[in-house]
């Protein structure tokens, strides 16, 4: 719980690389990891005399997050030059949008770090298209050599999701973004690797201090460069404390001092005043000339209400509420993402006991991906096998430790259940084989029965071991399930 | 329309214009034209008038998500001042 003589204040603003083949404005590739400028255009590299024409795919894309994330989609939209001069941004400016964005007001609900049973809710005050700039290398160590601009990933269509200050602590803002991850995943609008920077994040953070029965604010900082989700947790716990800290020695207020811009140092741990440029923050925008506007018509909504899919909010209620699962296993299968989800459909659709399929597959499938680094699309037991095999242990065909083996063997084998219980010499034992064995026992070991019959539960765990010495094949379970009642009817 | 010198600097600086002083005048006085020409404009009632984006009634020209052929790798850097044959080349920024 919160022991903090503060309320935590956090606003996200995320920059999301939308899947598509090409850029926003020109036909270059977006594909990642390509040689220095040789995806590259007159258009992305703003030669004059070039005009953007404005792909599809991007539209369609952002308004399938947009759905997603309940927001109110523009019927009109247009485009708008942010000025400013860097390197990186050949035209002098960017074209992004201002005052019409494709997305309006939204929200998105997150499992509650602190409940998870429960939901937190951030509402998005806007979500829009903008281009992303190139990337410049600096000469880190002298800073005196030239500046390398590499402008391949120009022109890359990004959707900036802009999120109201309703996180209320780092760990909040941790789960709002997994959350926003796993949904742009399973929408398939972006890949959200961060390492190759297709998810960015911001952090708008201040703190409210309860003075006198009033709340005080401190000046809004902005902090930049977080690179991870981690990244982001640290950065804006070791923030509040910093502005806490200033508050008590300097006593500023969001009234004296305007919003601030600091760079997260991930291997510093702390947050690092950036250079202000001067005016920096007047990027006089205006309606882009080369650009008309964009109608989103009811057909382009519809189109993409179809391809919506479930969200993993809805996915983890249907596994809860229908399925039986507990939150935290229908979590644990849910984050894995959408093949993972519809893996473990496979095997309840085959017949197979939601918790134990979810069991089996959290267990030993999951295991296994882990330790062979493979996805579930490439996991050798289909979800109709493993469906067979669960169903084998339901009816107590084979037992768990058995099952165990059955999996072991189904991993290098493609066989059915049947042929790989043969291949193992496992042999289902009828139910009159198992009485007669369990008189044998009765009649071969008079004192630990007399021990069991004297209340001894675990007295019967010793005859277990000589039920498999003399039928290997024995199920443990229902030897001792027998062995119960024929004591009890003694 | 009064235009101050702060006015006239702070848009140069936002420009990446430097400003000698004997320039300023000369500078001045044509921003000033400028901003008398398109100000007629405000002559003009507009009282009832939809405001548009841009100045043609043409809307949602978009082309499909197909890959084109990029500029070849030396003709991409030609024209630049300065490049090492694989980057752009500038003077330092600082980060
Ligand atoms: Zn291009």
């Amino acid at each position: 719980m919160n022991q903090t003589p503060y309320r935590l204040v956090v606003g996200l603003e995320v920059h999301v690389q939308l899947s598509t083949e090409t850029k926003l404005f020109c036909g270059c590739s977006t594909t990642f990891g390509a040689p220095p400028n040789t995806q590259v255009c007159p258009v992305c590299l703003g030669l004059p005399g070039s005009l953007p024409v404005l792909n599809e795919k991007a539209v369609q894309l952002a308004i399938r997050t947009g759905l997603a994330l309940n927001c109110k989609i523009a019927e009109v939209t247009k485009w708008d030059r942010k000025n400013y001069f860097y390197p990186d941004l050949p035209k002098g400016y960017q074209i992004s949008q201002f005052d019409q964005p494709i997305c309006g007001e939204g929200y998105l609900d997150f499992p509650d770090p602190d409940a998870p049973e429960t939901t937190q809710r951030v509402r998005l005050i806007r979500a829009h298209l903008e281009e992303d700039a190139g990337k410049s290398m600096h000469d880190e160590v002298h800073g005196r050599a030239d500046s390398k601009i590499d402008l391949n990933r120009t022109g890359t269509p990004l959707l900036e999701i802009v999120s109201f200050p309703d996180l209320t602590s780092a760990a909040a803002a941790k789960a709002y973004l997994t959350e926003l991850r796993l949904l742009l995943t399973y929408l398939g609008v972006s890949d959200c690797n961060m390492q190759e920077g297709s998810l960015r994040a911001d952090a708008n953070v201040n703190l409210h201090i309860p003075v006198d029965g009033n709340d005080i604010a401190t000046p809004i900082v902005e902090v930049k460069n977080l690179n991870s989700f981690r990244a982001v947790e640290r950065a804006i716990q070791y923030e509040a404390g910093r502005q806490f800290e200033l508050w008590k020695q300097t006593g500023k207020t969001i009234k004296d001092a305007p919003k601030q811009t600091r760079g997260w140092d991930d291997e510093a741990g702390v947050t690092k005043a950036q250079r202000e440029k001067e005016e920096s923050a007047d990027y006089r925008y205006f309606p882009d000339p080369d650009l008309v506007p964009l109608r989103v018509t009811e057909a382009m909504l519809s189109q993409q209400k179809v391809v919506l899919g479930e969200s993993p909010s809805a996915a983890r209620n249907r596994l809860q509420v229908n399925l039986g699962l507990k939150p935290y296993d229908a979590d644990v299968i849910v984050s894995q993402g959408q093949s993972m989800v519809a893996y473990f459909d496979g095997v309840v659709a085959g017949g197979a006991d939601p918790k134990r399929s979810s069991n089996w597959i959290q267990q030993d499938v999951m295991r296994t991906l882990k330790e062979n680094d493979l996805s579930v699309e490439q996991f050798p037991i289909s979800a109709a096998r493993l469906s067979e095999l669960l169903r084998a242990i339901d009816a107590s065909v084979v037992d768990n430790t058995r099952g165990k083996s059955i999996f072991q063997y189904l991993l290098e084998h493609d066989a059915t259940i049947p042929d790989a219980m043969a291949a193992l010499g496992i042999v289902q034992v009828d139910s009159s084989e198992i009485e007669t064995l369990c008189k044998e026992l009765i009649d071969e070991n008079p004192k630990v029965i007399a021990e069991a019959r004297a209340g001894n539960a675990k007295a019967l765990g010793s005859l277990i071991g000589a039920a498999r010495k003399k039928n290997a094949n024995a199920d443990a379970k229902v030897v001792r399930e027998l062995l119960q009642k024929m004591i009890d009817a003694m | 329309m009064n235009v101050s010198r702060e006015d006239i600097l702070k848009v140069a600086s936002l420009s990446k214009l430097e400003l000698a002083e004997a320039e300023f005048e000369v500078v001045a006085s044509k921003f000033r034209n400028v901003l008398a020409f398109v100000e007629q404009l405000n002559e003009v009632d507009t009282t009832g008038v939809e405001e548009m984006a841009h100045p043609v009634d043409v809307h949602t020209v978009t082309r499909s998500d197909t890959l084109q052929e990029s500029l070849d790798h030396d003709v991409a850097l030609s024209n630049a001042p300065k490049s090492d044959g694989e980057f752009f080349l500038v003077p330092p920024v600082l980060g």
